[in-house]
Formats: C-alpha cells, structure tokens, sequence
C-alpha cells in the first residue's frame, strides 16, 4: 500500500533488496501534505485538502507538533536563510486550527553545535504558541563535545545521552538518543544503557497506553546505504510489541516518509532548513539545492492529533510554502 | 681583483646549491597526501603512503564530517566545515582505518608502508 504524492514521487521498499513482507506500507512524500490514519489496523489515506476540515473540526484529546532539523548555522546554496525558513515554521504552527500543547524537536538543531546556533533556534522557538519543547539531539548537535552542551541547554529532566520520558493525557513519549558512540561503518545506534532504561521505562505500563517514540536517525532501515537506519531498533521496538498503538517520530532525512507495521507507524518530518534527495536518487545524502521557489514547499512541520478511545494518532504534514 | 670577484662567485653559486639541496631533502622528509571528502566519500577510499607523509583531509562538502580513526585514539579532527582541512603525519606502518564519527557509514584506510 502506499500514498501518492501529487508530483507522483513513490519509493518502493519492495525492490531495495529487504524483505519486508506483510508489512503495510505508507509514504507521503515532502510537501504532499498526506495524511495516514490507522484504525484498529485498518489504514486510511487521503489528501491534506481532503482531510483538512475533518481534523480541524475535530478537538483532539492531544495535539502537538514535531519539527526537525532546523541546521541552525547552514548557509550553503540550499539555503541561505535557515532562520527565515525556522520562522516561517513558527508562524504556520501559530496559525493552526487548534494550538499544539507542546512541541517535539527530532534533532539537529544546529549545524555545528556552537552555542550561538543553540540559542538563535530557543530564541525563535519562544514565539511559539507552544512554549514547552522537548528535544533529543541530531548528530550535529553533538560534534564536538559529545553532547555536553545539548545536555546542558535541553537536558533537565533527562538519562543518559539525553533519553526521556513523560506523560501527556494519556499518552506516553518516549525520547530517544541514537547518535552517539556511532561505530566505523555502521548506523544510528542506542546502546545497551538506554535499550535497559527503554525496558524499565515502559514496564509497568498497560498494553492499551498509547505510546509516541521520538528519535532523530528513523527507527526503520529507511536506506541503510546512507546510514538512513538505527542498528538496535529492533530491539527498542521489541519492548513496545504488546502496546496497541506505537507512533515513531523521526527526522535526519529532510523529507517525510510514513510505514506502517502492524501497530507500529514509522513517520519522519521534513526539515525546516533544506531537503535531501529521496533514498539512492542522488551520490549521496547532502542538501538538495532546488529553485527558491520551490524550497519553501519541501520544507515543513508535523501536526500530530491524538484522539482518545479512536487508538488513532492523525499526522498531517504541512509544507512551509 | 678579477680573481677575488670569481672566488666571491663561486661561494654565491656554491651557498644557493647547498640551499636547494637542503629544500629537496625537507621536500623529501614531508610528503604530503590528500584525501577529499565529497558526496558523502573519502577519495581515495585507500590510499598508500610512506611512513612520515603527511595526510591531508579536505571537506569539500556542504556538511560538516569529523575524520575519526577506528580506534578513536590515533586521530581526531574538529568538525571539519566545507573547505575545512585535517592534517595526521603518519610515522609508523601499518594499516590505519579509519571514518567519519557523524556519518559512520563513510568509511576508508590509510595505508602506510
């Protein structure tokens, strides 16, 4: 199964050489606006213009929004105007329907860890409607000093590298860190200390409990080629395989991308800084320099709306232009 | 004094050769090597040297990379911004492997012999 994009874009997993047989499938490309909606495993797709009334109009039980990848500091011909770009974020968030209660940043914050990128995004972010954020951190938020200082700046509360947890109406988020002590030729990784917190954490926790992971490297072999995947998922999901409805929030590959695995929906945000080429379409992963005109519409947020007793997050991702 | 001019020459002459000679041996003694980051890649992948080259990693993409060895301990740059450069003069042989600690999956080997 998968969705359309109006400009047509599909990527098939089937023919990357994994098996991944039985799995429904789900994409929605950057700036498409497609929504996927899964409900007692029956998955429904419809366009952002057809849906829009219906989510709108309806109160959720929760409502929030991720961002991801702002690369605060970038100013290569991708873009040049990063903080413009965030801005624009900021001011679509504002003007949504209902205001999110928080919001969820998967991660490269910055662009090369320095403090002034750190502070221009918390700036920004503070004309948000949603004042509470909750970040984990991107590899370029750690490049230098192993993480210290987004320790120190969005750390509080926080395990480990950063790792997380917290309660919101019912709703259990997760934040995961899977960027550090990355090994020579491999992927994303979590580590056996947080893969131990991750058991403990969800342990006492009943099977109906709605639960939102979100990490910035994809917790699905996206395109392993491009280091697009986390070498211990499998494990971290293996501890949510009893919970009913399991919604995986990513970022690190600048476009949107949605699969649904059983009660698992994988979904990863556009960035608002600059896009990536689809998996494999280019020599590798770096910024895509496109037409300014179309930049703003491969850039966006992450709406997400969670319903209580429908075991249905809505995620409708909205295109910055 | 005709003869006392051409001794004075001979000395310039003989003065400016030993210069070049020892410019030839420094020459000799830091033997540079470059390797380019590009599209996510070290090229070349694997690269041969003499023990006492010195080799140079430039970042000539629109992302920064940090240029690890495997054992994290031999060498470590700075993230290294476009245009960026790293330099490790490698005085023992033996095979250094070598990546990339934020895009792990760019891998390559210094060889030196």
């Amino acid at each position: 199964m998968k969705a359309h994009s109006k400009a047509g874009l599909i990527y098939d997993h089937n023919h990357d050489g994994v098996d991944r047989r039985g799995f429904l499938k789900c994409m929605a490309w950057a700036g498409t606006g497609a929504l996927c909606v899964m409900k007692a495993g029956v998955l429904r797709s419809a366009s952002l213009s057809g849906i829009s009334g219906a989510t709108a109009g309806t109160a959720g039980e929760l409502r929030f929004v991720q961002i991801s990848d702002s690369h605060m500091g970038f100013n290569k011909p991708a873009n040049q105007d990063v903080v413009g770009t965030l801005k624009a974020a900021v001011e679509k968030i504002n003007a949504l329907p209902q205001a999110p209660e928080f919001l969820l940043h998967t991660g490269d914050i910055s662009h090369l860890s320095r403090p002034e990128e750190f502070e221009a995004v918390e700036q920004i972010l503070k004309s948000c409607v949603a004042k509470e954020v909750f970040y984990v951190p991107g590899e370029h938020d750690v490049i230098n000093d192993d993480g210290a200082q987004f320790l120190e700046r969005f750390g509080k509360g926080s395990h480990g590298a950063g790792w997380r947890s917290f309660d919101k109406n019912g709703v259990h988020f997760i934040g995961l860190v899977n960027v550090m002590n990355l090994k020579a030729g491999g992927l994303g990784s979590l580590g056996a200390e947080q893969l131990e917190w991750l058991e403990g954490d969800v342990k006492g926790l009943g099977a109906s409990t709605p639960i939102v992971v979100f990490a910035h490297i994809p917790l699905w072999n996206v395109y392993p080629q491009w280091g697009w995947g986390t070498e211990d998922s499998a494990q971290a999901l293996g501890y949510l395989k009893r919970f009913g409805s399991v919604t995986v929030l990513n970022g690190h590959i600048h476009q949107t991308m949605q699969k649904i695995e059983g009660q698992v929906t994988f979904h990863t945000a556009a960035s608002t800084a600059f896009p990536q080429p689809p998996p494999g379409q280019a020599q590798g992963p770096g910024p895509m320099t496109v037409p300014a005109e179309q930049l703003r519409q491969l850039l966006g947020i992450t709406d997400v709306n969670y319903l209580r007793g429908q075991q249905a997050l809505a995620i409708v991702d909205s295109k910055l232009g | 004094m005709k003869c006392v001019h051409a001794v004075g020459v001979m000395a310039i002459f003989i003065s400016v050769s030993g210069l070049f000679v020892t410019a030839a041996e420094r020459e000799e003694k830091s033997i540079k090597a470059e390797i380019k980051i590009d599209n996510f890649a070290f090229t070349p992948t694997e690269l041969t040297v003499k023990a006492g080259t010195t080799v140079e990693w430039v970042n000539r993409d629109d992302i920064p990379h940090v240029v690890v060895s495997d054992d994290k301990k031999t060498f470590k740059s700075k993230a290294l911004d476009t245009d960026d450069k790293f330099s490790y003069t490698f005085t023992t042989p033996g095979t250094y492997s070598y990546f990339c600690s934020v895009h792990p999956k760019m891998t390559g080997r210094v060889v030196v012999q």
